[in-house]
């Protein structure tokens, strides 16, 4: 039983949102901010931008570093700056609105409050975004975390970071391949049919693995799983049954249509070079 | 042993420095690649351009990060604001750190159609301030099918000083032995990671054995990009037919020039002829003023090179996507059988 209003101590959640989403963009920009840091400085923050959907998933598709000056009980951040920026950003994407904050370090620390209070003022909401490059716990931590408002009444007494799930959106990192961002260097992008030729050896491995399991099932020497069982069932099924000679039609169709453009394209390059041929010899005359 | 070698002035090391590499290879942080993809795959189809920062190391390009341009209007005073834009955000940027040196631009295309006199003149315009500059193009549309789409360009410098004189008449190219091939020069694009990010990458993301990229790359359908490859080779043959029309032109008109030249200096030497039996001074076998010497001009070739090279460019296009096909098509084949 709740006595008067007046004496409630309760935590408001003063957020809607319950997830956030960050684009690889971010966590690239917030590490080459922390390598590019200013001499003594232990940690870089900046600022958040992206967009709000309507169910409260916060969506963090760009940054950017904001200098600041840490003592060891206040925080100067340059606002000019952070405007500045702001200006400039939206400039270019004006969809993209701040939602929050970043801080390289491990979790929340001391200063923070200050930064999220700041922060509160330009957006209802900030989502504060922490990202472990010191490798404290010998893994990669990226956390994102709401501020919840302990009042009593009226008065605010304090405020609490609450942790909130958060969603790695990998795809567009996917598109561009893992393998060039991972390796520190690349000596070469991979060409149309290099990557055709990965992609290949790497669906015929795939093959390889589910008869190796078929076939270990068959001989006994492994549990049969239902669910595994069910989605090869499911992969074969979605082979689609055609006659062999409607099928021998399509794909010779297909080859032929492209034969044809592989030769008429061949045809115009031959093209191309002939006339640059008669174009050199038109210069001996 | 004296070794005065060792000892140099810096306005000896600064002139041995001057001697330029060519610029071999453009190594391209991560960072970059992915701001480039972000701004261009949030603006498709509409073409986007921004700036490239980085350093220039010996015959490497650095380019270690970029920032967009806003899409560009045509009005005067945005105009001015934009420059505005670009001096603020590179002052930004200097503050934290980011080297501040401009290296080129970069834009975005459609199915490679980048080869116009306007990259030639934005070009040459990065050309008068920084001495070795280049342009990243990036295909969104190709990208889709799992190949990341991503080529630097540079003109060459041949081109770049016929294109200072403005002279593309045939002789003059025939004097430089210049062709539609050495406009552009392609150079390979070397990518580079911190250790820190690479670490995260790593850390992050377990080795999946299958990815995006591989679903866009078996992805069987190729019809829309065959189709829009063609169409856009076919419109380039229309520009170049065009190109070749105006050259007839201007061939039949110099004919014809040269014959009334002949006729007329003909008939001015039986005139001539004529006075001297007479015994009178000959006229002068030359006259400006007739309309029949004045020299008719020769059209620009700059405009059929650049459209040969998109038709080379398409074909390129058109030859990787129908091996890539072949290959898929083979693939499927194989898997019916079995």
């Amino acid at each position: 039983m709740t006595g008067g209003e007046q004496t409630v101590l309760q935590f408001h959640p003063s957020s809607t949102s319950v997830s956030a989403k960050v684009h690889p963009v971010v966590i690239f920009n917030i590490c080459d901010c922390y390598v590019r840091r200013p001499d003594q400085a232990e940690r870089v923050i900046g600022t958040l931008l992206g967009s709000v959907s309507s169910d409260g998933t916060v969506d963090i598709r760009n940054s950017y570093a904001v200098p600041h000056n840490e003592s060891s009980d206040q925080v100067a951040l340059d606002i000019d700056y952070h405007h500045n920026m702001l200006l400039s950003h939206q400039k270019v994407n004006p969809k993209e609105v701040i939602v929050g904050w970043y801080s390289t370090g491990f979790g929340v620390s001391g200063g923070s409050a200050l930064i999220h209070e700041f922060y509160s003022r330009e957006v209802p909401n900030p989502v504060h975004l922490t990202v472990d490059t010191g490798f404290t716990n010998g893994e990669a931590s990226i956390k994102a975390f709401v501020s919840v408002n302990l009042t009593l009444g009226d008065r605010q007494l304090a405020a609490q970071f609450h942790e909130i799930p958060l969603d790695l959106r990998m795809i567009e990192a996917e598109r561009v391949g893992f393998d060039i961002l991972k390796s520190t260097m690349v000596d070469k992008l991979p060409s149309d049919l290099e990557g055709m030729e990965a992609s290949m050896e790497r669906l015929l491995s795939l093959i390889d693995d589910v008869y190796k399991y078929v076939d270990d099932v068959v001989e006994q020497r492994v549990a049969p799983d239902n669910k595994i069982g069910r989605f090869i069932a499911d992969t074969v099924a979605s082979i689609p049954k055609i006659s062999p000679g409607a099928f021998d039609k399509l794909i010779n169709d297909n080859i032929q249509d492209h034969l044809l453009l592989l030769y008429l394209s061949s045809l115009t390059r031959a093209q191309l070079g002939l006339a640059e041929k008669l174009n050199t010899a038109a210069q001996i005359l | 042993m004296a070794n005065p070698p060792m000892i140099r002035s810096f306005l000896q090391v600064a002139a041995t420095e001057e001697v330029a590499q060519p610029l071999r290879v453009v190594q391209i942080e991560g960072l970059a690649v992915l701001k480039i993809i972000k701004h261009c795959k949030e603006n498709a189809p509409a073409l986007v351009t921004g700036q490239l920062l980085g350093l220039d190391v010996g015959s490497v390009l650095e380019v270690t990060n970029c920032f967009p341009f806003p899409i560009r209007e045509e009005d005067e005073e945005i105009e001015a604001d934009g420059a505005n834009y670009q001096l603020e955000m590179m002052r930004c940027l200097r503050e934290v750190n980011v080297d501040n040196n401009t290296v080129g631009w970069y834009q975005s295309t459609l199915y490679g159609s980048f080869q116009t006199v306007e990259l030639i003149e934005t070009f040459m315009n990065y050309q008068e301030n920084i001495k070795r500059c280049v342009c990243i193009i990036y295909d969104p549309a190709r990208s889709n099918q799992g190949v990341l789409a991503l080529k630097a360009m540079k003109l060459t410098d041949s081109f770049m000083e016929l294109y200072r004189n403005n002279n593309f008449t045939g002789e003059k190219l025939r004097e430089k032995n210049l062709s539609w091939v050495d406009i552009f020069e392609e150079i390979p694009i070397k990518v580079s990671n911190s250790a820190l990010i690479s670490a995260f990458m790593t850390e992050l993301e377990a080795d999946t054995p299958v990815t995006q990229c591989d679903y866009d790359r078996l992805q069987l359908s190729t019809k829309p990009q065959m189709e829009r490859n063609v169409e856009f080779l076919i419109d380039c043959m229309d520009d170049l037919s065009m190109e070749q029309q105006k050259f007839q032109f201007y061939y039949r008109n110099l004919s014809r020039q040269q014959a009334q030249q002949q006729a007329w200096l003909q008939k001015r030497r039986a005139e001539n002829n004529a006075r001297k039996a007479a015994g009178d001074e000959p006229l002068p076998e030359e006259d400006p003023s007739n309309p029949i010497f004045k020299p008719v001009p020769e059209p620009s070739r700059l405009e059929s090179f650049l459209v040969t090279n998109q038709i080379s460019n398409y074909c390129n296009q058109i030859n990787g996507v129908a091996g890539q096909s072949f290959s898929r098509l083979y693939l499927m084949k194989a898997l019916q059988e079995s």
